[in-house]
Formats: C-alpha cells, structure tokens, sequence
C-alpha cells in the first residue's frame, strides 16, 4: 500500500498587520498594531545607547542602570511602581545590548494609559535611591558570578573577544569588580546622558484601537524631553583568523562548540539567500549539520546556527555541545558539512524545504500579541517596518539555487570561521590538534582579560 | 473586572476511543496541532529511570509510513516548528504551522499513532542524544537539574514519585526494543490520548479530516491508571549536596497541597499565594528578604516540580527556590518565609493586594494561551485530566475561578506551610573560586 502524505493547501498572500506610526514633538517614534485576540496590551521601548556601553566602566553602569530604573521615582518607592503595574495586571522590566536599552511588559489592556503614566514617570524622574541600587548592586554581582560559572556563557564571552578584538562588541558582561564600583551618582549621570526620546520607538501591540494607543503615548511621553546622545558604534571589523581558541575548563563531560563567520544585515541583497543558505546547513532540525552529528553519529543534543544582527554589523554562529570523547570527530563534521555547503549547490529539494520553513515560521512569528511586538520593534531598531517582510517574503520566494549556493561560498566558507571550544581540554586537544592549530587559554584568562 | 477568554471548544470522541478537542480562531492564518499520551514519568517501570522521555524520542525516529527524518522534514518543509516533551504524568507532541497544513499535521500524528518505526540503530542512537541532552542540561552546568530532580526523592517514598525522570546513564543505557514495544503497546493507545487543534480552522471540515486520518487507528484501551497516592510528611526531611560547579549556596523547599484535580476549589489558593509571596518587587518575600533584609538574591514559588500548576495531578507541591549570597543564612531565610506565611495568616492581606495579584494572574493566563500551540497544549491536557464535566473549557473558566480565590482562603494556605510538613534541599557551592 503506498500512502500519500496530504499536500498543502493552497497558501494565501504574505500580509503584515497594518502598523499606525507617529513621530512626537520630541522625536519618539511611536508604533502601534492593533490585535485584539485577547484583552492584553504589549510595550516595548528601545533607546539608542549606542556608545554608552564602548568602555568597560559604562558596561557595568548600563547594566546596573537596567536592573534599578524601575526602583524609585520623587514620588512613588519601588514598590509602589511594582504595586501599581500589578494592579493593571501588568509589570515593566528593562535590559541593555551592546546596542539599546529595551524596556519591555505587558498589562491587561485596560491599563494602558496608566502604564504608560507609570513609564513616563519612570523615564523622566527615576531616582536610582541610595539603598535600592546597593541591593541591586550585589544582585547583579552574583548572578554575574554565577553566569560565569556556566559553559554557555564562559564560551560566548571567548567568542566575543575572538570575533570582535578591539570593537566594542568584545566585551558584552563586566566583571564583579566594575559592578562594585557603580554608584547612584553615576546612573542618574548616566541617565541624564542617555536616557532621551530622540532616536528612540515606542511599540504598543493589543487589543487597543490604533490611532488611540499613539494618542495615549503622546500624552503620556510628550513631556520626556531632552537631546539623546547617540555616538555611532564603529563598523564590525572581519573576523581575525587564527588558531582554534581551546578554554581549558577540567572535569568537564562536555565540549562547547562555537564557530563564527561574518554575515550581512537584513537589508543586504545576499540577506534572503544567506538565510537559506544557514537552514540548509544547520539553521533548524531538518539541516545537513542536526542529521549528520544528532541523528546519524549521536554526538550532541542541540546543534544550532543562526545570524545574529547587530547595529554595527552582523555575524553568524554555530553552537553545539558534543560529548568530550568525540571533540575531534564532531570539529570535523562540522567544517565538512561548512565545506559541503560552500562547495557545491544545495538540492532543489533542500531549497524549497527551507524556504517554506522560513516563510511559515514568519507567518508564526507574527501570530501572537508579544511576537508581533517583539518584531516590530527590532526592525524598528534597524530603522525597518513590517512592511520589510513583505519584501523579504518575495525574496525568500525568488531566491534560486544559485543564489543559495553563491551566499554558502561566500557566507559559510569554513576558511573564513573563527573557532572556540570549551571543555577538558587534556581529553582532547590532541585530536583537535590533528585538525587545525590550536591556541590553549584557561577559563580564568578568558573572564580576567 | 478580571477579564477572561471565551474560545469556543468542540469535544467529540472517535469510536476508537479518541478523545478530539477543537478550538477554532481565524485571527491568524496558523494552527497549534496537539497530541497528548496519558502517561509520564511517574509510569516508568523501576530499572528504567527515563525511559518515557527516551521513548518520547523514539517517536520521531519514523512511523508506520514514514522513514527516519521524514516527520521533521514534512513539519519544517510546511512553514511549521514541532517537539514533542515528557511530564510527570503525559507525554505532549505537537506542531504549530501555517493552516494550510492541517491535513498533512493531521497524517503525521496519526501515522505516529498506528506506531514507530522502532529499530536497534535508532534506539541507540538516541540514547547517546539523550544522554548528551542530560549532560548539556544538568551534569555540566551548575545548579543542573535543580529542584525539579533532587527535590522529588526527598519529598516522596515511592518510585513513581521520587525517581529522578532523566534516568541514569545505566538505565538508559540497558533500555530494549521489547522494552519500547511494550511501553507503546500499553500506554500510546488512542484510548489513551488526546488531540486538539487550535486556531484557523473550520470545525465541520476539520472533524472530517479527523476522522479520515485518526478513524482507522485500531481501537486500543486506556490502561488502568495506578494509584500514585503517598502520604503528606509528619516530619521535615532534608538532603544537602555538594555542586562541584556551583559558586554560590541555594536551597529549595517543598509542601505537598490539595489535589489539583478532585479538589480544585482547594488548591486554587496555594497557585494564588504563590504569587502573593513572590511575584515582582511588590509581594512580600521579594520585599522582605531582597529588598529590606537583602538576605536573598533570588526567590520564587511556585506549584509542581515542572512549573505547570494545571497540567499536574496529586500528587505535588508548592515549591520554594532560593538563591542566598556566599555567607548567606539558609536557617535564618527558612525563618523568615515562615515567619512571613504566619504573618499573612494571622494578619491577612492589604488593602488591594490580592485583586492586583489576582489582575496579573489574568494577564498570564491570556498570555500563555495567546499563542494557538500554547493554547492547543493546555487544552488537550486538560481535557485529558480533568473530568468530563469541564474538560478543556477549565481554560476559558480559569481567570474567573483565580478571581474567586478569596483573602480567607490564601491566609488558610499560608499557614499549612509549616517546617515539619517540608522537604529541603541545600545545594553547598563546591566551586573554589578566586572571587
């Protein structure tokens, strides 16, 4: 009996949801989406920080400031903001990126205009109190000490430092240290410097009429004022080639696997098929690399790549964690599966496979109140409107063969990649050696440097 | 006025015993496709700790029509993501795709359902996968596996309940092709299971299609679910550990609370005063032991061992997680929640606290179930756990039942809290460092 796995239903146009923007007296730009599947609204706010995070004593004060802006205000504890947030069913958190400040929350639709008050207030008047920054200070401080206890995090900051070298970018957490020495006079100098709505977006995504949401931000952020300071982040330089990095990490049971090579933004006419190109090879389970070293040789559990983008340039990553004893094994697979795909074009197959995938993940990602608010606003970020997608859909759509397979030369040529991996290193440097040179550090060279 | 959702929900059973649950929304063109198996890890045989989760992996290694590899490629070469993941008492695989590939989700999970393509490569295959998805997740980082694994063993006399669920490498290792032949054969019956489908569908059409894919699956019974009933503890019980790879101190508590399901009325108070002690700088251990004692890093409550309060039968527990600087005071911090939980009962609640919890709690409930797959999960577990008087509705009726909770019924939680009926677990930080 041959069974015949059901076609696809015909697809319907690629839309996006209609976007209402408005730009304020004081240069925020607001963004709102109407989506009213449940009775919720999304924020996000992302403030250019720009060169605020450049030198190693305003990483520690941009990350600091993140985790107290929301500790006090002239008028209201941090408590009260807690409290009050809550009672709209809703709550607001910030982090920084070597980029931008993000404020991100969500609240009972209903609570909008209140949120927002509570924001703006927080905005303009955040008092960043004596004890409140001591408490968080030493919060900070340890879950930075426990970050790099962890493989995942010891290995990203040796990726960093390899991949960036002088650039900003090579240095995206502090140390205990600088942490230490971070006071609230320096967060309100920092906030004053930084903290601006020029340069910055405000997305609103819910069940609120549109053109009412960007009525609500208006009148609840025209009074945040001020000339934003925005030093332009210096251009990501090529990736310095050399030596596989080795942190020596003893007693583990596992390599952390990382390799990296420079890509291209999203406006790049190579972006589409660069993308593609990432599927075929590793970018989601059904790739060349899972099948070769999860589903065939059993080497690891969660092999992955993808293209991380930046302002200042863009870069993509390969992860994996593969068991100590088949370091060597796993090394090698990963750059001929790398050398397959820049050598020799992908299937027909392979191509209208991954082109689905990433057209339908698009239609997922914008499916939810919080996907399409996320979306919204990292493109807004990158100076895009979901508006871009439709376009990136048509490319997606028009890419060929050819274009794939010239992005994978070009894009995932294994000469160009950066190496690093983490693990025990006297269980494996020797095979590793038989593959390429290899450079050995320790992990507390890595955090000190 | 706690706003709720109002989803209309379809229930029907197949004559096969198929228990179908649809959940039809045409605001986005994607669907959440859901399958979930009565049974986890608290059936696993003894000698075989993690064999539902290696079995788990098992279904994706190809099916009655299909080769290995062909389900993943048929899921992501129609727009679609999909996993599949193992609790304590169901096993969930799932896909969320662009709706036009309903029918072919439909074909999938019904080919899976006639059985998998089990074969000695691919049995041992996964179980290298597996035991690196243990390494990567617990034996290679710091604070792995904790609590949801050392906590059971503590807190619980039974293997059912106190068995760590991601197995030993023996176990796994010692696992057979009989062994996985049995477990599908008695546990992955239709009549065992349950499949839901949200988001943009036409209900007419879609039980047809239903019953085209699903309606000759061999008709196979539930089997009998055993009794995983343990007593509550008379007397604290405490373990205390070494974590080579951990820098700083944590613990963890545990109590066990009302059965979710036989009585939900009782139990609904503790999810409530989980929130009440830690949810944001506003509650109130978050405020006393961070922000005034600074005595903690971190803390959180929360219901079951997986983090799931409504997916989770009797029994389980309210769980305490704390995180406590270098020279912290685990004693001193286990005094304070205590002395905090008697506070709240003796004094109650101020004015407006419990609504503002109450409004959040909504918000995460509508939240959760936003996206179709997060929708089409929760619905199908609770049709499968819940009885059939409300099934899969319990998720449009849940923000209201929150709402309900009353400021007698939390105090009355917060004082069960009790040292003597608690499980503890201290993680001692073994990492020497230079800071």
């Amino acid at each position: 009996m041959t069974v015949v796995v059901p076609d696809l239903r015909p697809a319907g146009t690629f839309t996006v949801p209609r976007t209402a923007e408005r730009t304020l007296a004081n240069g925020l730009t607001v963004l709102a989406i109407q989506r009213c599947a449940v009775p919720l609204v999304e924020l996000r706010l992302r403030v250019p920080f720009g060169a605020a995070t450049l030198s190693p004593s305003y990483l520690a004060s941009s990350a600091l400031l993140s985790q107290t802006l929301f500790s006090g205000t002239s008028i209201m504890s941090t408590v009260d903001i807690a409290a009050q947030l809550q009672s709209l069913g809703g709550a607001l958190g910030a982090g920084v990126d070597p980029d931008r400040l993000l404020v991100s929350g969500n609240a009972l639709a209903s609570g909008l205009d209140r949120m927002l008050a509570i924001l703006a207030e927080v905005l303009t008047d955040a008092s960043y109190p004596e004890d409140e920054v001591t408490t968080e200070r030493e919060r900070l401080a340890e879950h930075i000490q426990i970050a790099e206890s962890q493989p995942a995090h010891v290995v990203r900051v040796a990726l960093l430092r390899r991949r960036y070298g002088d650039h900003p970018y090579s240095v995206q957490t502090p140390t205990v240290p600088q942490v230490h020495a971070v006071t609230p006079a320096v967060l309100r100098a920092l906030h004053a410097d930084r903290i601006h709505p020029a340069g910055a977006q405000l997305v609103l995504v819910g069940d609120v009429e549109a053109e009412r949401a960007l009525d609500a931000a208006e009148q609840a952020l025209a009074g945040w004022d001020g000339p934003g300071t925005d030093d332009a982040v210096p251009p990501v330089p090529q990736p310095r080639l050399g030596p596989v990095t080795l942190v020596d990490r003893p007693g583990s049971v596992q390599s952390s696997l990382r390799m990296t090579l420079a890509a291209v933004e999203r406006r790049h006419p190579h972006h589409a098929a660069l993308q593609l190109a990432n599927l075929i090879f590793g970018g989601y389970f059904s790739s060349r690399w899972v099948e070769n070293i999860r589903e065939n040789k059993g080497y690891t559990y969660s092999p992955h790549s993808y293209v991380e983008h930046s302002q200042a340039g863009s870069s993509l990553v390969l992860s994996t964690d593969v068991a100590t004893e088949v370091t060597g094994p796993a090394l090698l697979e990963t750059v001929y599966e790398l050398g397959r795909i820049a050598t020799s074009p992908p299937r027909e197959q392979e191509l209208e496979q991954a082109r689905q995938y990433a057209l339908g993940t698009l239609q997922l990602g914008m499916s939810t109140q919080a996907g399409l608010a996320n979306l919204a606003s990292t493109y807004a970020s990158f100076g895009l409107r979901l508006e871009y997608l439709v376009e990136h859909a048509a490319r997606l759509g028009a890419a060929t063969v050819d274009d794939v397979a010239a992005a994978a030369a070009r894009y995932l040529a294994p000469a160009r990649a950066l190496t690093v991996v983490l693990g025990d290193a006297d269980r494996m440097e020797a095979a590793l050696t038989t593959l390429a040179a290899v450079e050995r550090t320790t992990v507390d060279e890595v955090l000190a440097a | 006025m706690i706003p709720a959702t109002r989803y209309p929900i379809e229930r029907l059973t197949l004559p096969n015993g198929l228990r179908v649950v649809l959940a039809p929304d045409r605001s986005a063109p994607v669907i959440g496709v859901a399958v979930v198996y009565d049974v986890g890890i608290r059936s696993e045989p003894p000698g075989r700790t993690g064999f539902a989760h290696l079995f788990e992996h098992l279904m994706f290694q190809g099916s009655a029509n299909l080769e290995k590899l062909a389900h993943f490629r048929y899921v992501q070469g129609s727009g679609g993501t999909f996993n599949g993941s193992t609790h304590l008492d169901y096993t969930d695989y799932y896909e969320t795709l662009p709706s036009a590939a309903l029918e072919r989700a439909l074909f999938l999970e019904a080919d899976r359902m006639r059985g998998p393509r089990l074969t000695e490569e691919n049995l041992r295959n996964q179980v290298d996968v597996v035991k690196e998805e243990i390494r990567v997740n617990v034996l290679n980082k710091p604070y792995g596996g904790f609590p949801w694994l050392s906590l059971p063993s503590v807190m619980f006399a039974t293997f059912p309940n106190a068995h760590d669920g991601y197995g030993s490498f023996d176990d796994l290792e010692a696992a057979t092709l009989a062994e996985a032949q049995e477990f599908f054969d008695r546990y992955y019956a239709c009549g065992n299971a349950v499949l839901s489908v949200a988001g943009d569908i036409d209900v007419t059409e879609t039980v047809s299609l239903v019953e085209r894919h699903f309606g000759d699956v061999p008709a196979r019974p539930a089997p009998e679910r055993p009794d995983f009933a343990e007593p509550d503890l008379t007397a604290e019980q405490r373990h205390s550990y070494v974590d080579k790879l951990a820098p700083l101190p944590a613990f963890c508590g545990g109590w066990r609370v009302p059965d979710p399901i036989d009585d939900l009325g009782a139990y609904l108070p503790y999810v409530v005063l989980a929130e009440v002690l830690t949810d944001g700088d506003a509650s109130r251990l978050v405020r006393r032991l961070v922000l005034s004692d600074r005595s903690v890093t971190n803390i959180g409550t929360y219901i079951g061992f997986m983090g799931e309060p409504f997916e989770v039968r009797d029994p389980t527990a309210f769980l305490l997680q704390v995180q406590i600087p270098a020279d912290g005071d685990m004693e001193m911090v286990l005094r304070t929640v205590y002395e905090e939980c008697e506070r709240l009962a003796a004094d109650g609640l101020e004015a407006g606290e419990l609504a503002r919890i109450q409004a959040r709690m909504a918000t995460h409930l509508l939240r959760d179930t936003d996206a179709v797959l997060g929708r089409a999960l929760r619905m199908a577990v609770l049709e499968q756990q819940r009885p059939a008087s409300t099934g899969a509705q319990l998720l449009n009726q849940l923000p209201a039942l929150i709402a309900q909770v009353t400021e007698e019924q939390v105090r009355a939680a917060a004082a069960t809290l009790r040292p003597q009926r608690r499980a503890l677990v201290e993680v001692v930080p073994g990492l020497g460092g230079t800071q």
